[in-house]
């Protein structure tokens, strides 16, 4: 180290002709300097991708991001129409609500000047200008290090494809508590699935209740808008899950698989809790239910947890409808829908079996027994397609034989007839779960598998949901997609069937995206097959109804008209609910038979 | 004689950071002094328990507004312990290289601060503007100047962008070549000797009684605790450094640690742009979405090397999704509570604001 000196400071001087490194005020005004471009400037917010879940504001360490309503903003599905507004008197620029951003819409510009004599001007809803309202220069964004939501779903552990097409194990086994709770706290409870869901149901509390490993309050959470979430926690659509926030970056929450998790988890004493909770004034009269699908279950246990004497009819020996004799087993076990069903039972109501409503008994009696009836019987017989050859006698209906399968394996009835070399036609869930059910049958019968697919959907369009696309795949089921059957090939001699003749579908819905197929009758297409399955749709049958009933129903679309309580205008006894008065679905089932019951509480305790 | 009652501070341009001193004085010696703290009553500790894990990284940078870092460092690093997660070894680097930019970015800040209760501005404003460039280095690397919350749970925030090691190589170069000339500004400048040589002592039982590490501890006892090289945290253990020592402590000795050491932040900046690896920079320490990161339960004690002195945070969790309870260890919290009321008096009035800079106080991470 140098000596002291008098001088030694005086090096410095050397300065006074170096360039200042200080800015003038001058330059401050007319050439601001450019922040860096990671800068932590002024919010902007794409609103083509903004969801308003509000995620933002949720994170915001210094609550100074509040959501707010916008009536110019369009309601859609997966989206709420709020946008974040932002107080810079509070914004400490810590970006975090860019780094949690679901969509990806947020992102903060280079801005860092800005200035009003009016405290209101610094609160502000960022749009693709920040609050200094000049074109933006893009500053700090996310990446994948940032990113603070967890967008890996957790794996559920399933059988193996090799064991699974072999048999009717379920498939999914479930969740673990520690994986349940992993898969919880990726939630950031923005409510989008609520809105979205049918049933409305409660999505983002029972997932904290999961989170937080209290069953008995994620139950009391399940059973206020559904009751059949053991089964809708295995084989809903799951449209919550397509329109979840975090599905827009990944991988969409699995909700269901929670709801599943807390049904087979909830301790018993928790579903007593649930079940016995007394209603303050317990509702006078009788209901009866025709059908026990999804819709008419759901009435009967929310009308039952009234206190009302609820009858439900069933043409078959089990209750269930299409959860019982319809869905195959590897997907939903008889256990989870009888579980359901034991609770609607121990509410008191009456499960009237091996009774259909205008055979072994009239519809005309049960209006007169009854002070109203909810009306539940689906779309419980396959559609035909009309074209030659279709009346073989191997060409089977996919309810039908779904049915039989079901039943063969609860050991109520023999193993349907199948041959070694079949095809379905149709791509719904309904068609998988044939083609699935097909696969293990042949499995079991001949020690091998040969189910083909046929459809007019490209893959795109296949209306089943991806997993069973995927399973299906992974089973072996070989897909001839675009094509339309024109014609069963039967062999005259033996009379059995030996093909299908179909030809190219060049277009599926018209203009007006009606579906409206369209052929290219030149392009043939040929599919070997010893057996059809057909599972195009389903359709009902109303002819129980007496005519003085049949004549007042509005139909539009093959639809049954009726108010938001699910009554029939005209008929204020008669209620609807489920496939007949709209798409085939449980969830919407479940809905129906919610808001039927909240209306025939309102007409019954009005009377 | 009747005492009279003075402040110092927290508006004085001689004092560092918002508390103040409450001194008793007769004539222009100091009789009896407090601090009082309290001017940034934010209460860091008991807000930390209201904020989710990742919330408080947007908190705890104020804790030192110099030297923000060493605060994200502790909190990751005992949230990560607690997690038992591993770090990518990028990240370690990335790290080192931020809280050695700070540690300049502070060094430069009290060094240069001196020109304040000595009356050379020159020193100042030459620091003040070499510590802007490291500022604008970090408003590059973390986008944001002063508060930086970049080193989180996991590793950093993001990568290091394209280009940053020429231009911090640069500047470490022309800081280098200019040091000599901060020597002869402050150092070898006989009127700030004057104030500083053999004046302001701090002698190595002070430094035992009251727990002063840093460059009070080295300057005085002679020992090399320096956290860095007793505990190797992040990659220290992989670059090569002097910690300069002492063995007597007056005010001039500690400027000139400093000023050494700042030599040494160089030598780590320059090993580590030229050993840091490339890879991942963040791994995913904790289950979920950061509404809902909950660190499993236990306690821990982490501590790093702050240009103050041993900077920890001893961290208590319940598994729950905020921490149950956050002690900060500031490194300047002796000297500036017992040390201000046993040691300062004795001294000039005009020595307070000297004390107060080269014991290396500052005020937040008192007021937490």
């Amino acid at each position: 180290m140098k000596k002291t000196s008098i001088f030694a400071p005086f090096t410095g001087w050397k300065y006074l002709f170096r360039k200042p490194v200080t800015i003038p005020m001058d330059d401050i005004f007319k050439h601001p300097r450019e922040s860096q471009d990671n800068y932590r400037g002024f919010h902007v917010n794409d609103w083509t991708k903004c969801i308003g879940c509000g995620t933002c504001s949720e994170i915001c360490p210094t609550a100074a991001i509040t959501m707010a309503q916008r009536a110019d903003v369009q309601e859609e599905e997966g989206s709420l129409p709020e946008r974040p507004v932002i107080d810079y008197g509070r914004c400490c620029f810590c970006g975090l609500c860019v780094d949690i951003c679901t969509s990806g819409s947020l992102s903060m510009s280079k801005a860092y000047l800005y200035n009003s004599p009016d405290p209101e001007a610094f609160v502000s809803m960022p749009t693709d200008r920040d609050i200094t309202g000049t074109p933006i220069i893009a500053g700090y964004v996310k990446d994948e290090n940032s990113d603070l939501l967890d967008l890996k779903r957790k794996p559920m552990p399933e059988i193996s494809v090799e064991e699974s097409k072999r048999s009717f194990v379920e498939i999914v086994r479930g969740y673990s508590a520690e994986q349940a709770k992993a898969e919880a706290a990726r939630c950031v409870a923005c409510g989008i699935c609520t809105k979205t869901c049918p049933a409305h149901m409660n999505i983002p509390e029972y997932i904290e209740s999961v989170w937080k490993g209290d069953l008995k309050e994620g139950l009391a959470y399940l059973y206020k808008t559904n009751p059949l979430s053991a089964v809708c926690g295995r084989v809903c659509t799951h449209k919550c899950e397509s329109v979840c926030s975090i599905s827009n970056r990944g991988e969409a929450i699995a909700i269901r698989w929670l709801k599943r998790y807390i049904i087979d988890n909830a301790p018993d004493e928790a579903y007593e809790s649930v079940v016995n909770a007394k209603v303050s004034k317990p509702g006078a009269g009788k209901v009866a239910i025709v059908g026990s699908g999804a819709s008419g279950l759901s009435a009967a246990y929310y009308l039952g947890s009234l206190g009302y004497e609820v009858d439900v009819y069933e043409r078959r020996e089990k209750v269930g409808g299409p959860m019982r004799y319809g869905v195959p087993r590897y997907r939903l076990t008889d256990e989870a829908l009888d579980r359901d069903v034991s609770i609607i039972r121990k509410l008191g109501v009456r499960f009237i079996t091996g009774t259909e409503v205008g055979k072994d008994v009239r519809f005309e009696d049960l209006q007169k027994k009854y002070d109203a009836i909810f009306m539940a019987t689906g779309y419980p017989y396959t559609r035909h397609l009309k074209i030659e050859g279709e009346d073989s006698r191997d060409v089977v209906l996919a309810m039908e034989f779904l049915s039989e399968a079901t039943e063969y394996l609860r050991g109520a009835g023999p193993m349907p007839d199948i041959k070694d070399d079949v095809t379905v036609i149709g791509s719904g869930n309904v068609a998988f779960d044939v083609a699935r059910t097909l696969v293990r049958l042949q499995n079991e019968k001949f020690g091998k598998s040969n189910v083909k697919m046929m459809a007019l959907e490209q893959r795109d369009q296949i209306p089943a949901d991806e997993e069973e696309i995927l399973a299906g795949a992974e089973e072996g089921i070989e897909m001839n997609l675009g094509c339309g059957p024109q014609k069963i090939e039967i062999d005259l001699e033996t009379g059995s069937v030996t093909a299908i003749q179909g030809c190219v579908c060049t277009r599926l819905f018209d203009e007006n995206n009606r579906f409206n197929p369209e052929f290219d009758y030149n392009a043939e297409v040929c599919i070997v097959a010893k057996q059809v399955y057909l599972a195009v749709g389903q359709t009902s049958d109303l002819s129980y109804l007496p005519e003085s009933v049949s004549n007042q129903l509005k139909m539009y679309r093959g639809k049954i008209q009726v108010n938001e309580n699910r009554q029939v205008e005209g008929l204020p006894w008669l209620f609807v609910g489920g496939d007949l008065i709209r798409g085939m679905d449980i969830i919407n089932g479940v809905a129906d038979g919610h808001q039927a019951a909240i209306g025939i509480d309102k007409l019954l305790s009005e009377t | 004689m009747k005492e009279v009652k003075l402040f110092l501070g927290p508006q004085h341009p001689g004092m560092h950071g918002n508390s103040s001193i409450h001194m008793y004085v007769d004539g222009d010696i100091i009789k009896r002094s407090y601090l009082l703290p309290g001017m940034l009553h934010r209460g860091f500790e008991k807000s930390m328990e209201r904020r989710t894990w990742m919330n408080n990284i947007a908190l705890i940078p104020r804790i030192c507004v110099p030297e923000p870092d060493p605060n994200e460092m502790v909190f990751a690093l005992n949230a990560e312990a607690l997690a038992s997660v591993e770090v990518p070894e990028r990240a370690h680097w990335i790290r080192m290289l931020v809280l050695e930019l700070a540690r300049l970015s502070a060094h430069l800040m009290a060094f240069g601060g001196i020109g304040g209760p000595t009356g050379l501005y020159t020193a100042m404003y030459w620091a003040q503007a070499d510590r802007d460039s490291i500022l604008t280095l970090f408003e590059e690397i973390t986008g944001q100047r002063v508060y930086h919350m970049y080193i989180t749970i996991g590793g950093v925030r993001k990568d290091l962008p394209k280009g940053i090691e020429k231009k911090i190589l640069a500047f470490v170069d022309d800081l280098e070549s200019r040091l000599p000339d901060y020597e002869n500004l402050v150092l070898n400048n006989p009127s700030v000797q004057a104030r500083t040589k053999d004046q302001i002592m701090l002698p190595a039982e002070v430094v035992w009684e009251l727990g002063v590490t840093g460059i009070g501890m080295r300057s005085s006892t002679g020992k090399a605790y320096d956290l860095r090289k007793v505990t190797p945290y992040a990659r220290y253990d992989k670059v090569e450094f002097d910690v300069p020592t002492a063995t007597y402590s007056d005010a001039h000795t500690r400027l000139t640690l400093k000023y050494l050491e700042m030599y040494q932040i160089i030598r780590i900046i320059r090993q580590i742009l030229d050993l840091m690896p490339a890879g991942k920079v963040r791994e995913k320490a904790l289950d979920g979405s950061a509404l809902r990161w909950q660190v499993p339960a236990g306690q821990v004690y982490s501590a790093v090397e702050a240009s103050r002195g041993e900077y920890g945070y001893y961290t208590v969790s319940t598994g729950g999704t905020m921490p149950y309870r956050v002690a900060v260890r500031g490194a300047s919290f002796p000297q500036a509570t017992l040390g201000i009321e046993k040691y300062l008096p004795g001294h000039r009035i005009d020595d307070a604001a000297l004390w107060f800079d080269t014991m290396g106080i500052c005020s937040p991470e008192i007021d937490r």
